[in-house]
């Protein structure tokens, strides 16, 4: 040990202020950006939320005394969101399966792999309301509208989270396979796709609760559902009537995300 | 290529960046000889076996990799047929390498994919033959009482000799093993080895051993080759190899970390 002590202690690491520089600009370039959006964000605005308390005021008297007559017309709407968000993410979930595989980089090579990650970056990049218009006007208003959206949405997110489990497997028992003298469909068959199973199902899972609550907003736009009850009391400053609708999604969405929560937890 | 050699490696080169792993090696392997791949972390005996069952390419050139009659790999390109050839090869890892979340029943079943129809292999519908043939091989190796656990919750010997009765159902004739006791207790590895050297004498099959531990190796093995820095550096019987030789391979420190007996 006498070799160690003989040499001096080296002092702590320390940074320059050429190696500190790109932590700075970041740094100056966020707060930049806020002063820059703060005008037409309408920041300054934010007083109102307290001295427009007369609207307010009302909206909470129709809050405090929430109108249930038309319950089951909310619970079937409910009901029909849900399946909306069903649907969208099930079918999803069967595109996601292959594009993950060859959006993967250690399946698939990277000259099938790049085109197909740079798709699924596009099909992301269309928000659900967008898509939701588009196809509003290709089958008509209704929920099969609201169904395509959130499957188009939802499939490029899925595929790529996917695809993320996929790159992080241990390769070890996708080679024990294949010195079996299997395929490549067996590889990924029975050593790749054990190995993401419980991950793949946890996010189809949360995006089933997100897609819940997204159909909601779907409805907004005349895709069938609560959403569009909701749009509707709204409209008619109905507050007692929107206040029921608000209750009935909170206990449907809430209900939802703990049911997948327990299976979810359960899985890993 | 003789006669009776299973396997024929001629002139294997393989570069890591600036690494040499191996460095033009040649090897003929017999049928039925039983050979201990030895040397210090990093002289090339994983990269090595793992080069005859096509897990990586070597490098292009005059390097041709032969098992049985066919080519595994020549001039850094993996034989089209590899997949024919790895049937009759089992591969052991360090690591088990099955697959955790699946149960020991189809962990081994698996080792019939290559033979058996492709929906059926896709499908997990394992005929007859290969449902016998898993339980027997299981329950030779006495872990047949875990058949419906998940591999993942077995002991690392259990899980060892789980991967070598895949080899059985593989019907393999040669099983090339990458050492496979190292992530194991001394009991345990001795089991393993003591199951590796009965297939070898009992059902003729041809094993080459990756092995950290020289005293496993000379008393296991009828054959030692010994890699250093991607070159053969003996190759012989093992009553051959002699202290000064191994000192050469592992450093002058060799004494002190692996001696636990004299090479007789």
């Amino acid at each position: 040990m006498s070799s160690v002590i003989a040499t001096p202690v080296p002092p702590p690491p320390s940074r320059t202020l050429l190696q500190r520089a790109p932590d700075l600009l970041l740094w100056g370039g966020v707060f930049v950006l806020l002063a820059i959006a703060f005008g037409p964000a309408e920041i300054r605005k934010i007083p109102l939320l307290l001295s427009n308390s007369a609207n307010m005021r009302e909206m909470g008297q129709g809050f405090t005394h929430p109108d249930f007559t038309d319950w089951k017309l909310y619970v079937a709407q409910m009901w029909l969101t849900v399946q909306i968000a069903i649907w969208g993410t099930s079918i999803a979930v069967l595109a996601a399966v292959p594009l993950s595989l060859l959006a993967s980089r250690n399946i698939t090579p990277w000259y099938i792999q790049r085109p197909v990650r740079f798709f699924l970056d596009m099909v992301r990049s269309a928000p659900d309301l967008v898509l939701g218009m588009i196809f509003l006007v290709a089958v008509g208003p209704g929920p099969l509208a609201g169904v395509l959206a959130l499957s188009i949405n939802t499939s490029g997110v899925l595929a790529k989270l996917f695809s993320e489990a996929v790159e992080s497997i241990d390769r070890g028992p996708v080679e024990g396979v294949r010195a079996t003298g299997a395929a490549k469909l067996h590889e990924i068959n029975w050593g790749v796709i054990p190995q993401v199973a419980p991950l793949w199902t946890s996010y189809a899972l949360y995006r089933f609760e997100s897609n819940s609550r997204s159909a909601t907003v779907l409805g907004l736009i005349g895709a069938g559902g609560i959403g569009q009850v909701l749009f509707d009391s709204l409209n008619a400053f109905a507050y007692s009537r929107t206040a029921a609708i608000v209750l009935v999604i909170i206990v449907a969405v809430s209900l939802i995300d703990m049911l997948s929560q327990a299976i979810r937890s359960r899985l890993l | 290529m003789t006669d009776a050699a299973v396997l024929s490696i001629r002139n294997a080169s393989k570069t890591f960046g600036d690494r040499r792993a191996l460095d033009s090696v040649s090897l003929d392997v017999a049928r039925g000889e039983m050979i201990a791949l030895i040397g210090p972390s990093g002289s090339g005996k994983s990269t090595l076996l793992r080069s005859i069952s096509a897990l990586q390419t070597i490098d292009p050139g005059p390097g041709v990799i032969t098992a049985f009659d066919g080519p595994v790999q020549k001039d850094g390109k993996i034989d089209s047929n590899v997949r024919q050839t790895r049937t009759r090869i089992g591969m052991i890892f360090q690591q088990f390498n099955l697959v955790g979340r699946l149960s020991l029943f189809t962990n081994v079943a698996l080792g019939s994919l290559g033979r058996i129809s492709f929906w059926r292999a896709a499908l997990g519908m394992w005929p007859q033959e290969t449902r016998l043939a898993t339980m027997a091989a299981l329950h030779r190796f006495g872990v047949s009482d875990y058949a419906s656990q998940r591999a993942n919750t077995l002991s690392g010997g259990q899980q060892q000799r789980g991967a070598i009765a895949r080899a059985l159902v593989q019907k393999a004739k040669i099983i090339l093993a990458d050492e496979p006791v190292a992530s194991l207790d001394p009991v345990s590895a001795r089991r393993v080895m003591d199951i590796l050297r009965e297939l070898n004498r009992n059902d003729g099959l041809t094993v080459v051993v990756t092995l950290h531990q020289v005293d496993y190796a000379l008393r296991y093995c009828d054959r030692v080759v010994a890699l250093k820095a991607g070159k053969v550096v003996y190759d012989g019987p093992a009553s051959g190899l002699k202290t000064e030789q191994l000192i050469d391979i592992y450093g002058p420190e060799f004494e002190d970390v692996f001696w636990e007996g004299a090479p007789k």
